[in-house]
């Protein structure tokens, strides 16, 4: 009869009080795993959507991030063509890249004159090809719903815009947004509405051959890369929501051979940064690496520097330590909790077993061995409360995976589905379940304490 | 050479801030393979002396030698070893644990004495047998009578071939035809194992059995009546 065995039929003796501490484990411990799925899936989510968004890495001009934005003309990448090619054909690169691909953020001022409205927009000029494969990158199965671009198969004046944008355009009605709400009509006239510059800027715009003026079209106004304004024909092909209000209120995408004729007209065409994804967010260090060695070496004498998505978006690490926090609070709650369980059953026997612990001290055990066999009690008790709840979490998490519940990330405007990533999570399983067992020993280990300080006749008088 | 050896031994128990004597000036010698009794009305002392003589307590002042061993020199992890290995306990309430068999009862205390597998084995089915119960080897306390429950603690107690069986009014919780069963065990099992018992009791019939009888009374002892008088004679 070793100590464990001794310890488990002492469990067993009481067994409603034990399956109760046991029920208390099991629900603390699913609690944690659950959440901690959860939010692995949220974060892994998140990654997804903004490595959608901006790739990985971006080779920027130096500054831009901090300095330029809206100012593409001052901060612009003339040699993209030839550094794209370069990160491409690199040894160490190509075997990690997706996709490469250009990008022109420019600001600017979009008006439909024949309502007399205006708004200005940030624009950004992609390869609608390419960020459509940006898109597509899934490393952790999230099966993301993200949606193609509209621009797809469009001609070089199509653009797309926020549902806010729309709605300041008045543009709702004729793109079919739902939920927009109508402008009040405006007392004035669309002439008079509209700056005097603009309209004569846009009359001047027109030309001959100019499409055909219909209810998406509008005009956008830029700075080109001389200072002066040059203003575009474009036509909205589809309004989309993108999340956040203030995004939502500005965003506008064209094609990037339009945005860079509106700012760089004749000019040599320039892009503000230069999109890299790789396959596995794991290889961005490797990748950073050899583009940093590239951007040091090849082109030493261009003013460059790489930023990641993470840096690109703050709140991808705001929302991790957010999550984060939620986890660690609702972790040391359950383990509070579990403590005080463990602690109170370990306490009970104890008292039950007062007699006992004297009869035992009598026929020589030491008190380390009491000690030893109340906290076996306790390891047991953990060890089965952690065994039983990874199963019932995991059981619980693939049912929740199968239910076809969808998720809305914060800023996103599309659904992932609801997934608990706890399946295969070594980290967070191996971390729940030895924190219980920890928990549970800590907890136990004061009651063995007392019982293996009992006075053996005082033990053996206790009635 | 006595077997216990108590020499000008006291004992207060704290009651608050006042001091309770339960034992004054007791000098005690018990011999070797005797089948002593410890006699006297409730409350004057019977079960702290033989708490004293059973290492489970300690004296306030005096000298508790047990087995040729100065107990008030050992730590307690060196007191329980020597309690494991000199000593054993027979209570009134059987004491047994409920989660082990007959049969691991009996094999606890041989256990803290790291015996090899295999003797203890033989050593706990000899044991068994010899009180009667090796059909009941398995069966759990809860499932075993009063009388049998005290066989599987006499056995127990002999386990670890101690020096020394301590009972505690064996057999105040039994009817006096099990009672007079389990003493003439009791007796059978201390001249087959050349075994010292000291009782604490009130019954009749364990005093009619006794070869040393020790009365106290508030404390003290009054007289102690010995059968024979050699310090051999038990044997």
């Amino acid at each position: 009869m070793n100590t464990l065995l001794l310890a488990l039929r002492n469990l067993l003796r009481n067994r409603r009080r034990s399956l109760t501490t046991l029920l208390a484990m099991v629900i603390g411990i699913c609690a944690v795993l659950i959440f901690g799925g959860y939010a692995r899936n949220a974060t892994y989510a998140l990654q997804t959507g903004y490595v959608q968004m901006h790739g990985h890495l971006q080779i920027q001009h130096s500054n831009y991030f901090l300095y330029g934005s809206g100012n593409p003309a001052a901060y612009g990448i003339a040699n993209y063509p030839r550094i794209m090619d370069v990160v491409k054909q690199d040894p160490v690169l190509a075997p990690l890249l997706t996709v490469v691909t250009p990008k022109l953020q420019l600001g600017g001022i979009a008006g439909n004159f024949a309502a007399g409205v205006s708004k200005n927009v940030i624009a950004s000029g992609i390869v609608v090809g390419e960020q459509n494969q940006l898109r597509t990158w899934d490393d952790y199965g999230s099966m993301s719903y993200s949606p193609q671009f509209a621009l797809t198969g469009t001609s070089q004046e199509s653009v797309i815009i926020g549902t806010g944008v729309a709605r300041m355009l008045q543009l709702c009605g004729p793109l079919k947004v739902s939920n927009c709400p109508q402008a009040p009509v405006a007392p004035v006239s669309a002439e008079r509405a509209a700056p005097d510059d603009i309209t004569a800027l846009s009359a001047l715009e027109q030309r001959a051959d100019a499409l055909p003026a219909n209810q998406t079209h509008i005009e956008m106004l830029a700075a080109n890369v001389h200072g002066a304004p040059n203003v575009v024909n474009l036509n909205v092909v589809k309004a989309e929501n993108w999340g956040f209000k203030e995004f939502d209120d500005t965003v506008m995408i064209m094609h990037l051979a339009q945005a860079q004729r509106l700012v760089f007209g004749g000019a040599p065409p320039q892009v503000t940064a230069i999109q890299i994804q790789l396959r596995h967010t794991s290889q961005m260090a490797a990748a950073r690496a050899r583009l940093e060695q590239l951007l040091a070496t090849t082109f030493k004498d261009e003013p460059l520097e790489i930023q990641d998505f993470e840096t690109l978006a703050p709140i991808y690490g705001q929302s991790i330590r957010f999550f984060d926090s939620v986890f660690g609070f609702i972790a040391t709650l359950i383990g509070v909790i579990v403590l005080f369980t463990v602690g109170n059953t370990m306490s009970m026997a104890v008292v039950e077993r007062t007699v006992e612990i004297g009869t035992l001290r009598a026929m020589g055990q030491r008190r380390s061995g009491i000690r030893a066999l109340f906290m076996c009690e306790g390891l047991l008790l953990g060890l089965m409360g952690a065994l039983l709840g990874v199963l019932t979490a995991l059981l619980l998490a693939g049912l929740i995976n199968h239910s076809g519940l969808t998720w809305t990330p914060p800023g996103y405007v599309y659904a992932y589905p609801l997934k608990v990533r706890v399946w295969g999570d070594l980290g967070l399983i191996g971390g729940s379940a030895i924190g219980l067992v920890l928990v549970a020993i800590v907890s136990a280990w004061w009651p063995a304490n007392r019982a293996a300080k009992l006075m053996i006749v005082d033990a053996l008088r206790h009635v | 050479m006595y077997t216990v050896i108590l020499k000008n031994v006291h004992k207060i128990y704290q009651l608050g801030s006042v001091g309770v004597p339960a034992l004054s000036d007791i000098n005690l010698d018990i011999r070797p393979n005797c089948f002593t009794v410890i006699s006297g009305p409730s409350g004057s002392g019977k079960t702290t002396l033989l708490n004293l003589i059973g290492c489970i307590d300690r004296p306030d002042q005096g000298e508790v030698i047990v087995a040729g061993q100065a107990i008030g020199q050992l730590s307690d992890d060196a007191l329980s070893d020597f309690r494991a290995r000199h000593l054993g306990f027979i209570f009134q309430n059987f004491n047994l644990l409920s989660v082990l068999s007959a049969y691991e009862n009996v094999e606890y205390p041989l256990r803290l004495t790291q015996m090899p597998a295999a003797q203890r084995r033989a050593r706990v089915l000899a044991l068994l047998d010899a009180v009667g119960l090796a059909d009941k080897a398995n069966n759990r306390p809860g499932q075993l009578s009063g009388g049998q429950r005290q066989r599987v603690a006499i056995a127990r107690a002999l386990a670890p071939a101690p020096q020394l069986v301590l009972a505690d009014e064996p057999t105040a919780n039994l009817d006096s035809q099990t009672g007079a069963a389990i003493i003439a065990l009791m007796r059978q099992m201390q001249r087959e194992h050349q075994v010292s018992f000291v009782f604490s009791s009130h019954d009749p019939q364990v005093q009619a059995q006794a070869d040393d009888a020790v009365f106290i009374r508030d404390g003290r002892i009054t007289h102690v009546q010995r059968r024979v008088d050699s310090v051999e004679a038990c044997a």
